[in-house]
Parts: structure tokens; C-alpha cells; sequence
């Protein structure tokens, strides 16, 4: 790293590298939507770096809103590829299970969802359920994804959502699984289930 | 940021930047019998503004002064003379496991949620006060600036009763589209013993 004022080079040759701490997390890429029908990461596009530079990637979505389908069945989902983008289709087996609460206090969950875990499945994995279209209703959350370079390896991932339900729930949603792949991940996609995603921000960070 | 050596300033005003990470600490509370501990953007060198679309509390051996007291957490949308008294929904499970292996279980606690109250919200639930008894754990609290959004937050924190652990799951959202300004955290009664709080911002870019 060299140390420029002004642009005057001061110091240069990596003399500061051993002593200046640069902190672990590293934002790469941010994404927001605006009615799109997909949001995808992909390794090498739009300066996202997604391969053996970081060991651990964690995904950040802030108030993702999606455009249509107030009901039951919508879900703000995934999927990973391992030809850049080309396909997002990789095998995965998965788990999710959830809390939930209703704004009248006449509902509490605490369950494993099985309709919505894959078993070697190659579809996106829901993430969500139920997702409201409300002008305030959103969703929230983080997934991590370990090691998508790796070619001896499956790759893992785990995510927690909080998510304001159409019918006024606060859900807590717990997935986890592993795309059964030792090929590199290279590529992730975002959508919603049924119509596009209104709004939202998904942050790509990299750990070093 | 400025270079300073033997008080003369080598270089100056923001010409170069270097970058410290997506994580940046806002703010260390050090507990201290204390009733409360408040964040409040604007004082005491805290943001808790749209300078970060997250923000992520970390608590470390928060010690409870009353035996089997749980840490709460409020939300206040005023710009002056905070109220803690935001409307919330909010869900929360456990899993615990005594020492002995005679008993656990993973349940929904109903009684410990919220359904558009106006409460604390817990979520560090039933701290013991024996002197190696605390609870450890995080919450993120997502875009509380918004005008358009409820606030949503995630809790998850490890607690240590007499001879009993305990894994707390503590999610919701504070029912408001008026920005959050400040974040205040007591217990359910007694003081807050001891223990450390710290505010991070997780940068927007």
C-alpha cells in the first residue's frame, strides 16, 4: 500500500502493510433492486470477487420488498452456480425451521418447515415465507457462505431472516445446508418466488 | 485521516484514505450497576443514523445484579428527550441443556414475546447473578433510519444460569416508519451489574 497526498506519493512499496490495520470485513459489492426479476453476484462481473480470495462471503439484505404476490406461498429464495452465471442449479440438500408470532398474540410457532428444506434438490431454497407487500413490510437478514472455492469440499451456508409477514407475523427463518458440488461456486442469485423484487439492498462483504 | 509525527502534521485533510474494514466500532458502554444503558445517535460520539445501513450490538458477560433477570432492549424514535416506547412484534425460542444432562428441550416461550407492545423486548433471557453466571451474544438492528420500513432486529445470545445453558433466539420488529434514533437496554428488574456493550456500524460502502 503506498500513502498518497494530494497526489504526492509519500511512502510507497507496502511499506504500511505490516503495521495498518485494515479491519477483516471487506465490503465488495452492493446491490440494489428497483423491480428486478434477479439479483446476481457473479465472480469477475461488476467487479464482485467471488472465489478463493476470501474463505467465508457473507450476504447482508436490508428491507428486501417484494413487487406482487401478498400470500402464503411467496418467498425470497436462492440458488448458486459453478459456470458464472450460466446456470443456477446446483444440487443442495438443506434444513430450515422457523419461530413465529402474530400481532394479535393469538399465534406462536416454533417449527421445522419441511416443505421448504431440498433434499439433493437443484431448485432456489426459500429463504423466507410469506414475505408482506405492505409498504412498511420487508425482510432482513444475512446468509454466509463458506470456502465457494474449494473443490475437495461441499459448500456450506447458513442464514437467519427476520421477515414481516402478509399476515402480520414477525417470522424468524433459520436455513442451512450445503450445495453438493466439489466444483467452485462462482455465482449466486436472489429472487422472489412469484414477481420481481421491488426494493431492497443486498451487501456482498468478503472475510478475510 | 492525518499523519502525525512529533505533533507536525506530515499530511492532511482527507487526501488519502485508508480502508479500515466494513466493520467500524461506534461505541464501548462499560456496565457498572447501572439501570440503564442508552445509545443515542448524537451523543456521547454514538451514530445510530442512515450513516450505516446496519448496525450490530455485541454483548460480553452482561452480569445481571437480581438472580434470573433477563436483558431487555427499547426503542425510542424521538430526536430530543427519549421515550423507550416504540410498538414491537416479536418471536422467541429457546434451547437449554443443564449440566448434569438430565434436561433439555427447545421450545417457544410465549410469554416472552411481544405482540405489538410497547414494552422492553427481552433478549438475553434469565441471566444468573452467581459471580461465573452472564450472557454473551449479538443483535443486529437493520436500517433504522428508514421512513418507509418497520425496523427489524436479530438477537441470538448464549446465557449461563446455575449449572444450565442456554441458547436465546430473539427476533422481531419495532412497528414504526418513523427513524429510530436511539436503542436503550436494562434488565427486567435490578440493575445491569456488569458487563460490556459495544455498537458497531457495518459500512454502506
Amino acid at each position: 500500500m503506498g500513502l498518497i497526498s494530494n497526489g504526492t506519493t509519500l511512502l510507497d512499496a507496502g511499506a504500511l502493510d505490516s503495521g495498518v490495520a485494515t479491519g477483516a470485513m471487506t465490503l465488495i459489492k452492493t446491490l440494489t433492486a428497483s423491480s428486478d426479476g434477479t439479483l446476481s453476484f457473479v465472480h469477475g462481473a461488476s467487479s464482485v470477487v467471488f472465489d478463493g480470495t476470501y474463505k467465508e462471503y457473507i450476504f447482508k439484505f436490508i428491507n428486501m420488498h417484494a413487487s406482487t404476490d401478498n400470500s402464503e406461498a411467496q418467498e425470497f429464495e436462492f440458488n448458486v452456480s459453478i459456470d458464472g452465471g450460466s446456470n443456477y442449479n446446483v444440487a443442495k440438500t438443506t434444513t430450515t425451521f422457523r419461530s413465529g408470532h402474530n400481532e394479535t398474540d393469538t399465534t406462536t410457532q416454533l417449527s421445522y418447515v419441511g416443505s421448504y428444506d431440498l433434499a439433493q434438490g437443484t431448485g432456489f431454497q426459500g429463504l423466507t415465507e410469506g414475505d408482506g407487500i405492505d409498504n412498511d413490510q420487508s425482510c432482513s437478514g444475512t446468509i454466509h457462505i463458506y470456502n465457494p472455492a474449494d473443490t475437495t469440499f461441499v459448500k456450506h451456508y447458513m442464514s437467519n431472516f427476520n421477515v414481516y409477514r402478509h399476515n402480520n407475523f414477525s417470522a424468524n427463518w433459520y436455513t442451512a445446508g450445503y450445495a453438493n458440488t466439489t466444483s467452485a461456486v462462482n455465482a449466486i442469485r436472489f429472487k422472489y418466488l412469484g414477481g420481481n423484487i421491488d426494493s431492497g439492498t443486498i451487501k456482498m462483504y468478503g472475510i478475510k | 485521516m492525518a499523519i502525525i509525527s512529533n505533533a507536525v502534521t506530515i499530511a492532511d485533510a482527507g487526501a488519502f484514505s485508508v480502508n479500515l474494514g466494513s466493520q467500524v466500532l461506534i461505541k464501548t458502554l462499560t456496565a457498572s450497576s447501572d439501570s440503564t444503558l442508552s445509545f443515542v445517535n448524537g451523543s456521547s460520539n454514538v451514530v445510530l443514523d442512515s450513516t450505516y445501513p446496519i448496525y450490530l450490538f455485541k454483548f460480553i458477560n452482561i452480569h445481571a445484579q437480581t438472580n434470573a433477570k433477563s436483558l431487555m432492549v427499547n426503542f425510542s424514535d424521538d430526536t430530543s428527550s427519549h421515550s423507550y416506547n416504540l410498538t414491537k412484534t416479536t418471536t422467541l425460542f429457546y434451547a437449554y441443556h443443564t449440566e448434569s444432562g438430565s434436561s433439555s428441550a427447545l421450545a417457544y416461550l410465549p410469554n416472552e414475546d411481544l405482540a405489538q407492545s410497547t414494552a422492553a423486548a427481552e433478549i438475553i433471557r434469565e441471566i444468573g447473578n452467581s459471580n461465573d453466571d452472564s450472557g454473551s451474544g449479538y443483535m443486529y438492528l437493520f436500517n433504522p433510519s428508514s421512513t418507509t420500513f418497520a425496523k427489524h432486529f436479530i438477537a441470538r445470545a448464549s446465557v449461563t444460569q446455575p449449572s444450565l445453558a442456554e441458547d436465546v433466539h430473539s427476533t422481531g420488529y419495532v412497528n414504526t416508519t418513523a427513524a429510530v434514533t436511539a436503542v436503550q437496554f436494562s434488565m427486567a428488574s435490578g440493575n445491569i451489574d456488569s458487563g460490556t456493550f459495544k455498537l458497531y456500524g457495518i459500512k454502506d460502502s
